[in-house]
Formats: C-alpha cells, structure tokens, sequence
C-alpha cells in the first residue's frame, strides 16, 4: 500500500472478536487483505456490508467493523443480491468457501454470475468442509482419501469455478493466494471497483483437515499473461490451468451491471386503486 | 343474499372464449349495479383446453359460490364433464347447449336438471364476424334480467381498439342471443339496482395482495412464479414500479426469501409471494428471519397439496406448515385473509405486523380466492403503513446492541448507512450484541425477547372477524353472543359460513361467526371472550387432516360440544352443509 497518510487503516475495519479459526488458517490473511482493500479505497465502514453463508470462512463479517449479515448455508448471494438492488450506493462484498457457494449455493453462484449485479465475491477454497471436520467438497481431487464419509474418494472430478463462473457470465475473474495478502488486497479493490459481479478464488488452505496444503505456497506462481477481456481466451486459459496461476486478474468484462428496469413514473397508490375503481 | 342471486357456469373448450364472456358479464353487471364473484376452473392444458367461468350474482356483496348452478351455459361439451363435481346441477338448473356439438355429458345430468338448446354457432354464423360466446352473454343477459345498455358500454370500452366494426358485429351477436332466449326455460332474474349504488371495486385476491403490500410499504419484491400465485407478482411487476419499488425474478425460492431478507436487512419493506411447493423450500431462511429478526411478508397462495399436488386448485391445507414448519423454537406471525376483499386488509396489516415486531409474516390466502374476481365495495382507507423501530444514532461510549433486550422486546434496528452502528445481523445464536454464542443464557434471553414482542403486542380487534346472526343482531359484535351457538372458521371456509349463518338466522335462528384472521400467535383471551356463553361450535375448514381444529384444539378451550366439518379441497364446504349442522342442533 502507499505509504501516504490514508483517511482509514485496516485495522479500522476489524471489530475486537478473536476469530474461530486454527492457527496456520489461509482466511486470516483474507481477513487482513480485505480491511486493507477498503482502507485502500476509504469506504466509511458504515457504506459497505460482507454478507455470508455458513462455514469457516462466512464467519468473516463478525471480525469487520462494517455492517454485516451472517445467514443460513449457499444463500449470501441472494441476501447479498437483494441488499445491493435496495440500496445500490452500498459496497456489497460476500464471503465463503467452496461448499458453501458451489455445492448447496451453487445454482445461486450460476445465477448471481449471470445476473452480474455490481458486488465482489470472495471465495476461500481449501477443497474441504472445515466445520463439520473434514469431508470433502465440490473442488477437493477425486482421489483424496482423508475423509471418513468417502474414504475411498469421491471419484468425481473436482468442480471448476473459475471456469463455470466465465460462462456464467462473471464480469470480472481473478485468482489469489492466502500466502501474498498484499497482492490479495490489490486484487479485492480492483474488483470492488470493477462495475459487475466480480469474483475472487483464493486458495487458502485448511491446516486442520488437509495440512498436505502447506505446499500451496511453494506451489503457486504468479500467473504469466495480464487480464483479457475476451471471454474465449480466457476460457481457453482456464481450461488449461492447473489451477495454481495466482496473482492476477484473468478476466474482465464490460457487461453493465443489472438493474432492474422500470419506468420512471410519479405514480401514486391512489393511481393503483383507481384502474380497480368502477 | 339467499333470495337475491344468480348463479351460472359459461363453460366450453379453449378459444372459446369462456373466460372473457365471463369477464364481460363480470363488468356489465357491475355497471347495472350488482355485485359479483367469479372464479375459474381449468383443465391441466398449457394453452387451450376445457374451461368454465363460474359467476354469481347478487344484489349485495357476494361472499361465496352458491350450493348449486342456477344456469349452465354450455359453449361446446368438451370435457366438461370433468367438471361436474365443481358445478352441481340440481333439478331446478338448466343446461343449454349447442345442438352444433350434440348431447349434453352423463356427467352432469346426475342431478336431472332441465336442459334446453340455444343454436349458438348458427346464429353466430348469420352475424358478419359473430362469434358463438357473444350469443351466449346475449342469452344469458336475457336470462337474468341484465338490461342490455349494461353490456354495451362494457363492449364499447373492451373492443375499442379493434373498431366500430368489432363492436357492432359483438353487440349483433349479443342481440340475436337477447332474442333467442325467448324461447328458453325461465331462471330466477335479478332486479335492477339503481346505478347510483356505492363506489365499487373490480379485483382478484391476488391483486388485492399485491395492493395491500404496497399500501403497507412494501417496496422490494423477489419474485419466483408459482400457480396460483404468480398472478400477486406479476401485477406486482409494473405497479411496484410506479410507486419507485422494485422487483426481481430469482432464480428459485430460496433465492426470493433470501433476496427479501437482504432488501429487508437494507431497511426496504419486501415481500414475495408463492405457494405450498415454494414455501417448503422458504422455510429454512423463515427460520433466519426469526434469529435476525429481519422483518418480511411473504404471501402463500395456498393451493391442494401434498407435493405438486393440484397446482390450479384450492385447499386450505397449509396451516400446519406455515404454523408449525421451521425448525427450533421460532415465533413468528401467520394471519389469513378470509375474502377476495380481505386479501387487501390483510396483506396490509401484515406488512405492518411484520416491520412493528421485526418478524417474518406468512399471510395466507388461497386458490380460491386468489384467482377469483369480485365486484366488492370500495375498501376503506387503512392506516396500517408499515413502521420499523430504528436506531438513528449512536451512543458516545456506548456500543450498539442490535439485539438489546427490551421490555417490548422490540430492539432498535440499525440501517446500513448508518454510522456508529455497524454490526452483524446473525442466524447463530447471539448476545445482544449480535455475537454468536453457544451460551444458554444468550440463548433464553434471546428466545424470551423473541417471543416477548410477538406476546405483548396489542393486535386489536383485528384477530378475527366476529359477527353475530339472528334477530337483533348489530352491525358490531354483542359483548354476549346472542345465541349459543358459534362456527368458527379461517379463510375461505368463512364465505360458505356466512351465508349459512344468514339462511340460519332467516329462519329465525341465532348464532355467532368467528373467523380467525390472526392464526399465530394464538389469542386464548380474545377466544374465550368471544365464545363467552357459546355451548355450541362447528369448526368449518378445507383440509383432509382437519388442521385447523386440531390447532383449536391445542390452544383453545373449546365449547363441550365442538363437531369439525373438515374435507380436504379442491371442492369447498358448500353453504347448504353447514346449515345442515346448524339445523341438526336446532331440531
């Protein structure tokens, strides 16, 4: 960040709760790069709202100091989508893992991409449900074993969202790890102020139930190539990932965002009842 | 209202054109005056396919269908049959038909009505552009004592678009039929009503929702569509947005209740509207509703269930779902509209429970009456506007409690915006504070505050309509029944109990009408009030389980002598079965 004197710091975002998570967790460093991304762009705490389901990482609102509501599990982006709609001059950001909003919220996460209205969503994906210890989720590789519920695996292939939320129709993509905050950081303003649905992955392993990901610092790069605005490039690209190009954004679009259309009228409910008045 | 009415199916196959006559004589009766109900059945077609329009006429506000069908009017036969047990026709009914389209269905004949025909098709065939339907309206408005000026400037404003030459070819049609009729069988005709008659309304249930929402406040809507509630939200759709509000299609129902919640948590009174299938699936985030205490109404157009059930039907089978359905200790309000007219109070009065006590509010109406349209009396101004207790400012020194515990139990809801008083709404368990905690105290003196609001709020005398029948009967309720009988009835069962209590008291007897608009929280104190003297109740609902006396039965000290009338749907309690009961007691 610059060095010049900020109207907020990042510690003006967080509230005084001491997070649940383990020692070593990928979401405290989310934690930290978000507060730095809205002091970054001096949002009074009171004009922005995290929204968020249920799982490790949705426990992040209570750790702001901005407005904040924690729902039921994969709903964030509809109570996120109904919030934005209500009142657009608020910044809309939602928080979650990869069950949460790919497996019990995934036909939201297709619709909310389709739908694009201008808010950011951060996705925490360790590729294992953390709060119930430990089973595997819709990104977790096929052949993982550390689960008592699929011991022999899940035999299916693990759930692409970067490439699924392209052909939804995400207008903007990044990809980010939990090891570089300050990157992250820049990567999260970028996308609050990308007009759109923008959606950020970070990989942010879970020490807990898959301490294998400990090597996914050693394993990422920065990825080689800057963003593209053509959708079928970047499609190509993320076909061929392995999914450890971090650091960059991979997509943006120019889609406006949705607002709903209606007439701009002075109508009155009085004009209602009249069309039923005899 | 027994003496003074007309009732009459038009039925026929699709394009036809059923539904529009039906509508026509809707309006044309209102302008002579009457009041009118009319209701639709359908077969499961997508497009086209069998449909009668059922109608009833009266001199004052009709509340309910008739036991029986003075008229059938029979465009064509196709699968008419199938209606049969919506439509009874009794000895004194008649059946006019088309020669065109042969014979009249065994189905319908069980009751050995008169049957007469009336050569729709050639007749319409004379007339340049004549169409069959406009025959038949001619006929039927002969039939009833519907003078003819009536339709014609029904036809004028409906046809004006398409031309001088549509309006005569359809009031040719309609004259021929006027004519015709003359060599029909008589049915009971109405008399003309003065047209200085009080201002009058021409609305659905489903619209009179929607209006009510939008009187209460409500200016967010998600909508996700649903037989039979979709109707709420499309007319919803562009007069929301001449009111400055706004509506959205999610992309299912757990999109709509959860975008509502975010509109709501925003400080934007919301509303969606589906049915027993939707609510299901809302039934989770009612439940977060409750812990966040984020107000919202969401309006259930009940239709018969289980599962998809009879999509186009109605039963009143969803009580126990919208009482009973979420999970943990979860108070929240549920009230019930009881007529097409009532669908505007209620829905208005919910809006305004809803953001007082900051709880989810289910209102639940009907197929029934829903897709029903009504020639009711203007409704009264109401001044049930929705008004949600806020905290404006924050305290120095002093850090917001989202959840503070109250002697209302009522706690000041910040809006987002507001600065000083951030903080998270939750789901879990929570302090005052909003947060989580796993401890039992946290827990209780949540749960107290939660069910405190709803328990001390002074709901009025809106909780249920009582009226009394019989000789010297008033307009507003004795402090002791006159009689020592009551029905005590919720939602569309109340039309059909009505109208029994009328012919009861016609015939001299004396007996009480409770219909229960405030289904939870449960009001012991206002019932036994109201039963005070009563020995005597038949408890009147559409539910194959008898839901609602069974609820009664949990929360109410009922009369010794309580005999539940309940079946489930789509046919209603007819008023002629009620009476029966009434009768058995007076005998």
């Amino acid at each position: 960040m610059e060095a010049v004197a900020q109207k907020y710091k990042a510690k003006d975002y967080k509230s005084e709760l001491k997070p649940i998570w383990c020692p070593g967790c990928g979401d405290y460093t989310v934690l930290n790069a978000i507060t730095r991304a809205l002091a970054e762009l001096a949002l009074p705490p009171e004009e922005v709202a995290v929204v968020s389901g249920i799982g490790c990482s949705s426990r992040i609102p209570a750790y702001t100091s901005v407005y904040g509501f924690h729902g039921v599990h994969g709903r964030a982006l509809p109570v996120a989508t109904g919030l934005k709609l209500a009142r657009p001059e608020l910044t809309v950001l939602v928080t979650g893992g990869d069950g949460d909003g790919f497996s019990i919220g995934g036909n939201h996460f297709l619709h909310a991409c389709r739908r694009n209205v201008d808010m950011t969503y951060i996705v925490m994906d360790n590729q294992v449900y953390g709060m119930t210890k430990g089973q595997a989720s819709p990104t977790t590789s096929p052949d993982w074993e550390g689960s008592k519920l699929t011991p022999e695996g899940t035999g299916i292939n693990p759930f692409q969202p970067l490439v699924v939320g392209l052909a939804s129709g995400a207008n903007f993509i990044a990809r980010v790890s939990s090891s570089d905050p300050v990157n992250m950081a820049q990567i999260i303003v970028e996308a609050i102020r990308h007009p759109g649905f923008s959606l950020v992955q970070v990989l942010s392993p879970c020490v807990t139930f898959r301490p294998e990901q400990a090597e996914w610092r050693d394993i990422v790069r920065t990825a080689v190539v800057d963003y593209t605005g053509d959708a079928a490039r970047a499609a190509r690209r993320l076909m061929t990932d392995d999914g450890f190009n971090v650091g960059k954004v991979l997509f943006k679009g120019e889609r406006p965002p949705f607002r709903p259309e209606f007439e701009v009228t002075d109508g009155s409910v009085a004009q209602l009842e009249a069309r039923f008045s005899l | 209202m027994t003496v003074h009415s007309v009732s009459l199916v038009i039925a026929g196959s699709g394009g036809a054109g059923v539904v529009t006559a039906g509508s026509l004589l809707l309006e044309a009766a209102a302008n002579a005056g009457w009041y009118a109900m009319m209701s639709r059945s359908s077969g499961p077609q997508i497009r086209g396919g069998e449909a009668a329009a059922m109608l009833r006429f009266a001199t004052e506000p009709v509340m309910s269908h008739d036991d029986s069908f003075n008229l059938l009017m029979a465009i064509d036969w196709e699968n008419i049959g199938r209606f049969s047990a919506e439509i009874p026709m009794v000895a004194d009914s008649l059946i006019v038909g088309d020669p065109a389209h042969g014979d009249a269905p065994a189905a319908l004949l069980n009751g050995k009505p008169r049957q007469a025909a009336l050569a729709m098709t050639d007749i319409a065939g004379r007339i340049e552009n004549g169409r069959p339907n406009m025959v038949a309206l001619g006929a039927i408005a002969a039939l009833i004592g519907l003078p003819p000026e009536a339709m014609q400037a029904v036809v004028e404003k409906n046809l004006k678009r398409k031309g001088q030459a549509a309006i005569a070819a359809s009031m040719a049609a309609f004259h021929a039929g006027v004519e015709a009729a003359a060599d029909l069988p008589p049915i009971p005709r109405l008399p003309a009503i003065s047209a200085a008659a009080a201002p009058r309304w021409s609305i659905t249930g489903n619209e009179a929702a929607g209006l009510g929402v939008i009187r209460g406040g409500v200016r967010f809507v998600a909508a996700y569509p649903i037989t039979p509630a979709t109707e709420v939200l499309e007319w919803l759709a562009p007069s929301l947005a001449k009111v400055g509000g706004t509506l959205v299609q999610a992309e299912d129902e757990l999109a709509s209740i959860n975008q509502i919640i975010g509109a709501s948590y925003g400080g934007v009174p919301a509303m969606t509207a589906t049915s027993g299938p939707g609510l299901s699936l809302m039934i989770e985030s009612l439940g977060l509703a409750v812990a966040a205490e984020v107000p919202l109404v969401v309006v259930n157009v009940m239709r018969v269930g289980p599962s998809t059930g009879i999509a186009t039907k109605s039963e009143q089978s969803d009580l126990n779902i919208a009482v009973y359905g979420l999970h943990g200790d979860a108070p929240h309000i549920v009230v019930a509209a009881n007529s097409v007219a009532d669908c505007l109070f209620t829905s208005q009065w919910a809006v305004h429970l809803a953001e007082a006590m900051q709880v989810p509010t289910i209102v639940l109406t009907d197929q029934a009456m829903g897709q029903s349209r009504a020639i009711i009396p203007r409704p009264a101004e109401l001044a049930f506007i929705g008004q949600r207790e806020t905290a404006k400012q924050a305290v120095e020194g002093e850090r917001y409690k989202r959840y503070a515990v109250t002697a209302s139990g009522v706690s000041p809801m910040a809006i987002p915006g507001t600065p000083g008083l951030t903080h998270t709404a939750d789901g879990l368990e929570h302090n005052e504070f909003g947060t989580p905690s796993s401890q039992a105290s946290d827990h209780l003196a949540q749960m107290d505050k939660r069910s405190r609001k709803l328990s001390q709020f002074n709901y009025g005398d809106h909780w249920a309509d009582i009226e009394d029948f019989g000789s010297g009967a008033d307009d507003a309720p004795q402090e002791v029944p006159l009689g020592d009988t009551a029905i005590i009835t919720w939602g569309s069962s109340t039309g059909p109990a009505r109208e029994a209590l009328q012919r009861f008291s016609d015939a001299g007897g004396k007996a009480r009408l409770i219909s229960i608009r405030l289904i939870a929280p449960v009001q012991p104190e206002r019932m036994a009030a109201a039963l005070k003297g009563i020995r005597r109740a038949v408890i009147v609902e559409q539910s194959h389980s008898g839901q609602f006396y069974r609820m009664l039965r949990a929360f109410y000290d009922l009369p010794a002598e309580t005999v539940s009338l309940h079946q489930g749907g789509p046919l209603a309690f007819g008023p002629a079965r009620i009476l029966e009961q009434l009768n058995q007691w007076s005998a």
